[in-house]
Formats: C-alpha cells, structure tokens, sequence
C-alpha cells in the first residue's frame, strides 16, 4: 500500500513537470500579451491574410491528398503485396526527415526547370512562391498522419463484414462506400484532422518553396528576425489559439458516435 | 441441384480435401464436425469468398466454381452474424435490396415482410449493438433472405442461444426450409442435425467423413470418430472371434475379463464395438429375454440429461445407460447400486479398424 503511495506521488509528480513543460511557455506567451497586442494583431490585415492563407493552403492540402490517401491507406489495411514493409515506411518518411531537406527535395521536382514545373506553369500553376508549393509542402509533410489513422481505422474494420456485404450482392465499390468507410470513419476523419493540424504548423518545407505568399509561421519567423519577440509573439498567440481552437474540434469529431457490435 | 464435386483448398496449414456431396432442391444438410474441420472454409468456398484450388460446384447444371460473388445463388450468415454496426436494423435488411436499386416504397414494404416473417418487426429502429443474441440472428436471418437466395447457408446459426430461443429459431429454421429453400447448416452438435436435417454431412480434419440421411449416419456410422460425434457413448476397442457352436454370432474381447456378442461376419479383426445407449436395458434381477448379453454391475454416477437420467455402469466395462426418471426413482438406481444390464447382439454396432 505504502510503496503504491510512493509510486503514485512520483508518477503524479513527473506528470505534472510534463504538462507544465507543455503549458508553461504557452501560458507565458498568452500572458506576455496584452489585449491591445491582441486587438492589433487582429486588425492586422497581413497576419489575418496570413492565417486565412495557412488554414486554407493545409485544407486544400488535406481534401486534395486526402482522396488519394485514403485508397493507399485502404490497400495497406486489407491487402499483402509484395514489399509492403517498404511502402509502409516510406509513408513515414516525411516525419523523420527534416523539413527542411523535405522542402530542398520538392523544390527539385517542382522548380521551373522540372516536368511538373513546367507543366505547371503551362496551366497557370506556380509551386515556387505561390500557393501551389505551399499546399504541397504542407502535404507533403502532414500527409504520413492521415494514411496511418486511415490504415489503422480500415484495419479494425472487422473483414466479414464486407464479405457478407459482398455476399449480399454489393460491388467491392459499394461495400467501400457504405460499410469499409463508414465504419472507419472516426479513423479516416482524426486522420485528415491531424494532417490539417500538422500542415498548419509547417515552416521548415514552405520557406524553401514559398517565402511569399506568407504562411502564418512564416510571418511569425519574419516578425522576428526583423522586429524581436514583442513583435512576434502576439501573431503567435494568435495563430496557436488558432491551432488549439482545430485541436478541440478533432477531439470533438474523435468521439465515438457509433453503435458497434460486431 | 447443388453439386460439389472434389473440392479442396489449402489455406496454411489447413486443408479441404476432395469433399463431394450433392443436394436436391429443398434439402436441408447438417454439416457438423469439431471446431477447425473446416466446415465454414467449406460455406465460405460455396459463397465465392475463398476459391477453391481444385474441384467443381454446380447449381443446376452450371459450373458456378469461380462465379462472382454477387452472381451466385448463395446467402451466407456467419456465426458471428456481421451485422453492421452502423446501421439500424432496417437499414440491415434493406442492404440488398438497396443494392438492386429497387424503388423506396418496394424496399420498406419488402422489410416489412421480412421482418415479419422472422418476428423482427418491433426492432427495426434499433442498432446492432442493442440487440440480444436471439434477436440479431433473426436480423441476420431476415437480411440475408432479403437478397433471395435459393440456397442459405447458415455457420452455427444456435449456438450461443438459450434452449428457449433455440426452439423459436428451429422453428423459423424449418419454415424457411419448407419454403423451398435449400440449407446448409453448420454445426457441431448432433442433436441439432437430427432434430432438423434431411441429409448429414461429417467433416473430418478438412475430409468428408460421412454423408448421407441422419438416419444412415447416426444408426450406422461409418468411423470412430462419426460414431462419437454421433452421440454414441459406449464405443470400445475389441479384438474379434468367432464365438464356437453360435453361427452368425461374433464374440468381441474388450477386456481380459469381459467379451460380448454381436452379430457379424466370422473373423478374427479388430475394430470397434458401439452400444446405443437406448438399446439397453436395466433390470434388477437377471431377465429372461432374447437379450444374449447380460452382465451384472454397479451403478457409479447418476446425473440428468434431459427429460430422463444417465446412469455409468460398472459391469466389467464401463457403460452409459438412459432411463427415464420413474425408472430412475421406482428402482432406487443410487450410486452402488446393483444391477443387471442386458442388450441384444443386434444392437452391438462393430466397426473394423
């Protein structure tokens, strides 16, 4: 009882040094702004440019990759092919690699000289400094967190339901959309929540592919260097409010709304 | 006609082996063997789920073998049901008729039917999840007929059931089969196949044991094995002989010290002896009788099963004897107890080696 007692201080006590090495800079930085630095901030039409441009190059990030992730992370869960393995680790390549080097290894499939870069241009699209480059960085390193919630979610989806869906006459197609899907659906959405966060969060890939138009983290490295702290901590108060406000609505999608039996 | 001609599959370390058996239209088979025979692989090689590396299924004439899924006259409910979680109960039944694309109104009068022919009706609204063991496998039941298929097969559809609820479905069970459908009916207990099936199929380690009527298979096993999984408890091993100055008469040592008779051809083999357990009388003084078996022995274990008792006997060879409850009550028949046990030689069963 008595070494439980003393178990359970140390695990209460190491617990707390983690969440207020989490909580502590981020309380600070709130707390070192003042409510006029925040009114500022978000009158300031380039942060407000900045943060819509963020939110919405990872969201079309996300929907666009997402409908190709989704299969891959499918065909992972349910199919053995030869080197699986393999694919399965280069689906987490992009978190180890450091994102810099991840933008450095974009830029040479995309800059002006390149097929895709010239293709692109041919069609009215710039990747080096336009939105373009922006959605495939952000892509590029969030996508490894959507093909394993989805892989995971697909995996747990129990298989003779789908056999009996086929049994019942479905299409593999049909049997996809209303039971393979449906059923990893809260997988697939947390999925595509954490690349939407994730991307948001990216600096290192974009500033080597885009330095203009400026990504909020952009914004807030520039502010920096240029003007100190004071200057970027209130845009980066902002924009992790931002970020907290897409984690709460994940953890609110997170929850499991379903009736399962089987 | 259902025709399965050699089929055989190897998944791992399992294997079907040239399993062959044919159904008529209306047939009700049981298909028992122990866990891991491979009586679902079996289910699962008729409904197109797994195919098969050698062999042939006809329907009708048409080799439907490596025929897709959809396109097979198969409705298969698995012993775990796999109903879908996410949907209610008539989004369930109505799966397959979505999948048809029939008009909303056909749909909802269709589940109507279904839902009363298999007593659902009430539960339409309700989820999966919510259901008792009883009522999913009904909802199984009605999802699966709602695609209409001529042959149902169906993986334990009772186990798990309480006796009450066993009843209820036996009952749908032979209603759907009276309706015209065929039915192939995994299970492992025989009671179940006696109780419902015109034909019996046993699968031994992934090889058909026997096939035919329950009848022929139950009152005349084929093997050991069938034997005992036929309910049969009084099997022993035997060496034989002809029994001197008896003709048609064989004498079956099952111990040094004691031997029965049976009738058989006259050799000298080894096999097994069976006893049914019904065939056997109990008496309290020797009886004379047609009976050429009697021996004396002692009660040693009592217990219920069913409407009556079973009684282990110790008469030189341990023996399983029913009886019903007066005659448990009216002879006293307790633990120690002396009695008589007599049986003709034509209800001793032999099987060679």
């Amino acid at each position: 009882m008595l070494r439980n007692w003393k178990m359970s201080m140390v695990f209460l006590f190491l617990s707390g040094l983690v969440l207020l090495f989490i909580v502590a800079p981020l309380a600070g930085m709130f707390l070192n702004t003042s409510a006029g630095q925040y009114a500022d901030t978000l009158t300031d039409p380039t942060v407000m440019r900045s943060i819509r441009l963020t939110l919405l190059s990872s969201l079309a990030g996300t929907l666009i990759f997402g409908i190709a992730a989704i299969p891959l992370a499918y065909l992972l869960a349910r199919k053995d092919f030869f080197l699986k393995g393999l694919v399965n680790g280069l689906v987490d390549l992009p978190v180890v690699i450091p994102h810099s080097a991840a933008g450095i290894a974009i830029l040479g499939v995309v800059s002006r000289g390149t097929l895709l870069g010239k293709a692109g241009e041919a069609a009215g699209i710039t990747f080096v400094g336009g939105v373009a480059g922006i959605v495939l960085a952000m892509a590029f390193v969030s996508i490894p967190f959507l093909i394993n919630a989805a892989r995971d979610g697909f995996a747990a989806v129990p298989e003779k339901l789908e056999k009996a869906a086929l049994n019942l006459g479905a299409s593999p197609w049909r049997v996809f959309f209303t039971v393979s899907l449906p059923l990893a659906r809260r997988s697939v959405v947390s999925g595509l929540i954490m690349m939407w966060a994730r991307g948001l969060s990216e600096f290192g890939a974009v500033i080597i592919i885009a330095y203009h138009p400026m990504i909020t983290p952009v914004l807030i490295w520039e502010r920096f260097t240029s003007f100190g702290l004071a200057y970027a901590r209130p845009v980066a108060a902002v924009f992790v409010i931002v970020c907290l406000a897409v984690f709460v609505l994940m953890r609110l999608l997170s929850k499991n709304h379903l009736h399962v039996r089987n | 006609m259902l025709e399965i001609k050699d089929i055989g599959i190897r998944l791992g370390d399992f294997a079907l082996e040239e399993v062959s058996l044919q159904l008529a239209p209306g047939d009700y088979l049981a298909l028992l063997g122990v866990s891991g025979a491979g009586k679902t692989v079996l289910l699962e090689v008729l409904a197109g789920l797994v195919k098969p590396q050698h062999g042939q299924i006809k329907w009708n004439g048409h080799d439907i073998t490596l025929a897709r899924i959809q396109q097979r006259p198969v409705g298969l409910v698995y012993q775990d049901l796999s109903l879908f979680p996410h949907l209610d109960v008539f989004s369930n039944i109505a799966y397959a008729l979505k999948v048809r694309r029939l008009p909303k109104a056909q749909i909802a009068s269709r589940v109507e039917a279904l839902a009363n022919e298999t007593g659902v009706s009430h539960l339409l609204a309700r989820f999966p999840g919510t259901l008792s063991g009883g009522e999913a496998q009904r909802v199984a039941l009605a999802r699966t007929l709602a695609a209409e298929p001529t042959i149902l097969l169906l993986d334990e559809p009772l186990a798990n059931l309480d006796a009450k609820l066993k009843g209820e479905l036996r009952g749908l069970l032979r209603q759907i089969n009276r309706s015209g459908k065929t039915i192939i009916h995994v299970t492992h207990d025989f009671m179940e196949a006696a109780t419902l099936a015109n034909k019996v199929a046993v699968i031994e380690k992934g090889c058909l044991a026997q096939f035919g009527t329950p009848e022929e298979v139950f009152r005349h096993p084929k093997s050991e094995f069938v034997a005992r999984f036929s309910g049969i408890k009084n099997i022993f091993p035997c060496r034989t002989e002809p029994m001197p100055g008896q003709q048609g008469l064989q004498k079956a040592t099952i111990n040094p010290n004691c031997a029965l008779a049976f009738l058989g051809p006259e050799e000298h083999t080894q096999g097994f002896v069976m006893i049914p357990q019904e065939d056997i009388l109990l008496s309290q003084n020797p009886i004379e009788s047609s009976a050429v078996n009697q021996f004396q022995g002692v009660v040693k274990e009592s217990y219920i099963s069913g409407a009556g008792m079973e009684l282990l006997i110790d008469a030189g060879f341990e023996v399983v004897v029913s009886v019903s409850r007066l005659s448990f009550e009216k002879m006293a028949l307790m633990p120690g107890k002396k009695v008589w046990v007599s049986f003709k030689a034509s209800t001793v069963k032999f099987l060679a080696d």
